[in-house]
């Protein structure tokens, strides 16, 4: 403990949190009005944190062992700072139709995206909770960000009330997995528990923590909230709820089962596959009769997550891999479908109505292509990227000899490529509705990427796998 | 043969390119529809001449893969394609029926001709890669994305219940497919690779065999389709665009007998030998029920449909009795029933084009009126009955040889349905061409146009040239058939051998 804290390594997190303060100052000062301004500097602070992310290198922790920066928790890291920048960068228009963007959105999302670099670098339960509570006390705010929308505070209200219940029972876990294992390090927790004999109060305070952690990723049975917050917050609020916090929770909750329970893996395995079966059903069948697009996408939110948990169910190298593989291409998914939902936008108001989808394919040919190739994407129909993504934890779940995980989970994903399809049928095959709104720039260039990145990711795909195979090696 | 050119990739991937092409053209009239269709045209024209290229250069004494290619991809899954005797002919089948869709389709398709092009170009590459591709995730790649054209096409330019039956096609095949894609992840942990060549002479353990040949059953059943799982495939046909119709009987059902003969019996021997008689049991019920099905049915393309169903009962009698009469005559089968269905449902399209019904009751007596047509209906039928002479007989014949070796009762049931099918086609043409013209609505009908001879006219010279000289097809099938026969033989005589060694 004599040792030095090294900032260094937690240089990214450092930009982060000193650029948000910075800027929240900028945006006292000059006015109201600066809020175009201080989004654009956010997400070049994003940019920046990311470079530093990119270019480090090794293993190094820190703050007496409790921080910790390797290939795992870089290549999350940037995926989380890529989902925040791009979820930023898309809300532009929006504030600007819906009067005006307010500069604590940006400084928030920036303090949120620093609670997440945390969290997926914490090595130690205090500073998980601590980066954990940096992210949730931030999206509360955000959720509720329009104050005069009922819907929106009611969003903010629900997920602060469910969200603070989830805290305590995550506290109350850690508090029983310290209690019986003396330390708070995750290396020491891991040489404290005995694969034989596990005790069953360590057993029930991980029970609670990954209670907690169900709740943050919005795994079933904790995923009451999800719907609710992802219809009522603003929608580029709810691009961003569904990019950046699921990836920086299921990377936590994969740190800290696999580094620190490395003994009971049979145990949490076992939680691991209900949740993993138990969410990919309730997002299979519940979003079979969605009329609200954004609350159809937090079922499918839910269903996805069940799948990238496979990967983590599978306990081993290759599923760990997966379960990165799973989320990066699920980043560049959802991106594209909420650029298409936020440019559902008509006579000056937004829609959610998926009829309002109805006939896209002879008003805007290439929006209902790209969106169609997604949703293809979505329900993971080879060749296209979402394919890929349920191989790779379909494959470590074989590997580990999970079959009827596996079985359950290919037949589910049948049910779940029903209403995928639905949307793709009224986009096709439906009579023609109204146009839209010419799509804003910003929303069609990452409709335009995330479009060619999953029909184009069969050509070339071996980086991404080679990349998450190294990052998943760090773990083990 | 080898060339500085990848030339299996070439043909695979040339109608993508035309895909690409029609869509970089602007504008939504009728220049740019004209222009998509030729661009169409002549994409699936230069992909049928650059395999008959192949087809030239094909040496039919190996059994080994030809025109190999084998690049790396994805780490230990490589981008494997080659040909043998038995992908070749399916590989010669799709690229020659796809100019005639193309045609079929040309003035039958009038909105959103260039999605349809698309649609189609980006299908023909998808079928193309199943029968070409040598790495099981590869050719789990093409098999499966080639649901997403054919749902769009059924679903845009189908008929009144096209929703439901897009929705049918796509979800059975899906829950189908995915379960032999387990399979394919077990086989890559068990044997370490996905290379097909590679996995033919790898023994996997027995128990395995049994649990990876139900999984890629599940996949090639609901493909073929096979009773129990037959049901999508009525509806589907029947909503889908004529053209659509022929590439789902002529094309996508041959997948599933590809499958058998390509992945469940050389790589699973012991299982295929065991369930065997599960699969002449599922044959022999599917030819004779949906042969009576065929027989109450009022709607000219849910008869042939159900027809089709019959057919491919004699493709997985003849395929598994493992003999060489019975897998020559699977696969001749297969080819023959994608000519004749194919040209069968073509001649709906005639007709349906013309009235826009597909009621039997709404024709009657069109011989007068239409004698070109008269013709070529009768040799499909008559193809179809199976008549000696056509190349329908040869398959049948082939199949019911091989299945009379194996096992009489299959084979006397199964001949049963060929008296079946006679009666439904024979009745069906009757009720169509012959008879007095009385309906007012057809009195002016006109026989085929020159487009719909120049489409028809291949077709009608392939059945019959395969009735009288099936000798193309067989000597190109041949070698290779006889390796598979030769390594499963093997390998049930090396399990016997194990078993022996056990007892004590």
């Amino acid at each position: 403990m004599a040792q030095a804290a090294n900032f260094a390594i937690a240089l990214p997190e450092m930009i982060l949190a000193c650029g948000a303060m910075a800027l929240l100052m900028l945006g006292v000062f000059t006015g109201k009005s600066r809020g175009e301004l201080v989004l654009w500097l956010a997400v070049l602070l994003l940019a920046i944190a990311g470079f530093f992310v990119v270019t480090g290198s090794g293993t190094a922790t820190t703050f007496s062992d409790s921080f910790i920066v390797d290939p795992f928790a870089r290549l999350l890291k940037l995926l989380t700072l890529i989902g925040a920048a791009v979820a930023l960068l898309m809300s532009t228009d929006y504030w600007r139709e819906e009067g005006g963007l307010k500069f604590e959105y940006p400084v928030l999302v920036l303090f949120a995206a620093s609670g997440m670099m945390m969290m997926i670098s914490a090595n130690d339960l205090i500073a998980l909770y601590v980066g954990l509570e940096l992210q949730s006390l931030s999206l509360y705010v955000v959720a509720a960000f329009k104050r005069d929308s009922a819907r929106s505070a009611e969003a903010g209200l629900k997920y602060f009330v469910l969200g603070a219940l989830s805290s305590g029972m995550l506290l109350y876990g850690a508090s029983l997995v310290y209690g019986f294992t003396g330390s708070t390090s995750f290396a020491a927790i891991a040489a404290a528990v005995q694969p034989s004999g596990a005790n069953l109060g360590l057993i029930f305070g991980l029970v609670f923590l990954m209670a907690g952690f169900a709740f943050k990723i919005s795994a079933v049975p904790f995923h009451m909230w999800t719907p609710d917050v992802y219809e009522g917050a603003p929608t580029p609020v709810t691009a961003f709820f569904a990019a950046a916090p699921k990836l920086a929770a299921m990377a936590l909750t994969v740190r800290v089962l696999v580094t620190a329970f490395p003994a009971v893996t049979v145990e949490w395995r076992q939680i691991v596959v209900f949740l993993a079966i138990a969410s990919m059903a309730l997002g299979a069948f519940a979003a079979i009769g969605q009329t609200n697009i954004k609350r159809l996408m937090a079922y499918s939110s839910i269903g996805h997550m069940g799948y990238a948990l496979i990967g983590l169910a599978a306990g081993s190298p290759e599923g760990v891999a997966g379960v990165i593989i799973y989320l990066a291409i699920y980043l560049a998914m959802t991106l594209g479908t909420f650029a298409c939902i936020l440019a559902m936008r008509r006579g000056g108001r937004m829609t959610e109505d998926i009829d309002s989808l109805s006939g896209l394919s002879r008003t805007n040919p290439a929006m209902a292509f790209l969106l169609a190739m997604l949703l293809f994407s979505l329900a993971g129909i080879p060749p296209l990227a979402g394919f890929f993504a349920k191989f790779y934890v379909f494959l470590a779940a074989i590997h580990a000899g999970l079959y009827a995980l596996a079985v359950i989970g290919v037949l589910l994903s049948v049910v779940g490529a029903y209403y995928y399809l639905r949307i793709v049928k009224i986009m096709y095959f439906d009579a023609p509705a109204e146009r839209f709104e010419p799509m804003p720039a910003t929303l069609a260039t990452v409709l335009g990427i995330s479009g060619v990145f999953v029909l184009f990711y069969f050509a070339y795909p071996a980086p991404l796998v080679e990349v998450a195979g190294f990052a998943a090696k760090s773990l083990f | 043969m080898s060339y500085s050119w990848p030339i299996l990739s070439t043909v695979t991937f040339l109608p993508l390119l035309g895909a690409l092409l029609i869509l970089l053209l602007r504008g939504g009239d009728q220049s740019a529809f004209r222009n998509a269709r030729f661009i169409a045209l002549w994409a699936t024209l230069i992909t049928f001449a650059l395999s008959l290229i192949l087809w030239r250069d094909f040496d039919p004494l190996t059994a080994q893969f030809q025109f190999v290619e084998l690049r790396p991809w994805l780490g230990p899954i490589s981008f494997h394609m080659g040909v043998d005797g038995i992908s070749m002919p399916f590989v010669l089948l799709t690229t020659f029926l796809m100019p005639l869709c193309i045609l079929a389709s040309w003035i039958a398709i009038t909105e959103r001709v260039k999605e349809y092009m698309i649609a189609f170009l980006v299908l023909e590459t998808l079928m193309l890669g199943v029968f070409t591709s040598l790495d099981l995730v590869l050719f789990y790649l093409f098999f499966e994305g080639g649901l997403i054209p054919m749902f769009l096409i059924i679903g845009v330019w189908g008929g009144a219940r096209r929703v439901y039956a897009s929705f049918k096609f796509f979800l059975y095949t899906l829950a189908g497919s995915l379960l032999m894609l387990l399979a394919i992840m077990a086989i890559y942990w068990e044997a370490g690779t996905t290379d097909i060549p590679v996995l033919l002479t790898y023994g996997f353990p027995a128990e395995m065999q049994t649990w990876l040949w139900f999984a890629f059953l599940a996949s090639f059943a609901v493909k073929l389709p096979m009773w129990p799982v037959h049901t999508w495939l009525p509806d589907a046909h029947v909503e889908a665009p004529t053209a659509g119709s022929v590439i789902l009987a002529a094309i996508l059902l041959k997948m599933g007998g590809y499958g058998f003969l390509r992945f469940s019996i050389p790589m699973f021997p012991l299982a295929s030998a065991e369930f065997a008689p599960l699969i002449f049991a599922l044959s022999v019920v599917a030819i004779i029920y949906t042969s009576l099905v065929a027989l109450a049915q009022e709607d000219v393309k849910k008869l042939i449909a159900y027809s089709s169903i019959a057919h491919m009962g004699f493709v997985t009698i003849g395929v598994f009795t493992l003999t060489m009469q019975g897998l020559q005559g699977g696969i001749f089968q297969m080819l023959s029933h994608g000519i004749v269905s194919a040209a069968l449902f073509l001649c709906v399209g005639v007709i349906y084009d013309r009235m826009h019904t597909r009621e039997i009751a709404a024709y009657g007596g069109l011989a007068d009126r239409m004698p070109i047509y008269a013709f070529c209906f009768m040799v499909f039928t008559l193809a179809n009955v199976g008549l000696p002479g056509t190349s329908g007989f040869v398959g049948e014949f082939l199949a019911l040889t091989g299945a009379f070796r194996v096992n009489t009762w299959v084979a006397f049931l199964a001949t049963t349905g060929m008296i079946l099918s006679a009666a439904y086609a024979l009745w069906l043409y009757r009720r169509i061409i012959f008879g007095k013209l009385e309906k007012a609505s057809l009195r002016y009908i006109g026989d085929l146009t020159w487009r719909e001879i120049a489409v028809m006219t291949p077709l009608v010279v392939l059945t019959i040239l395969f009735g009288f000289y099936p000798a193309p097809i067989l000597d190109v099938s041949a070698t290779s058939v006889e390796a598979l026969i030769k390594s499963f033989n093997a390998s049930l005589a090396a399990a016997e051998q194990a078993r022996l060694a056990l007892v004590p």
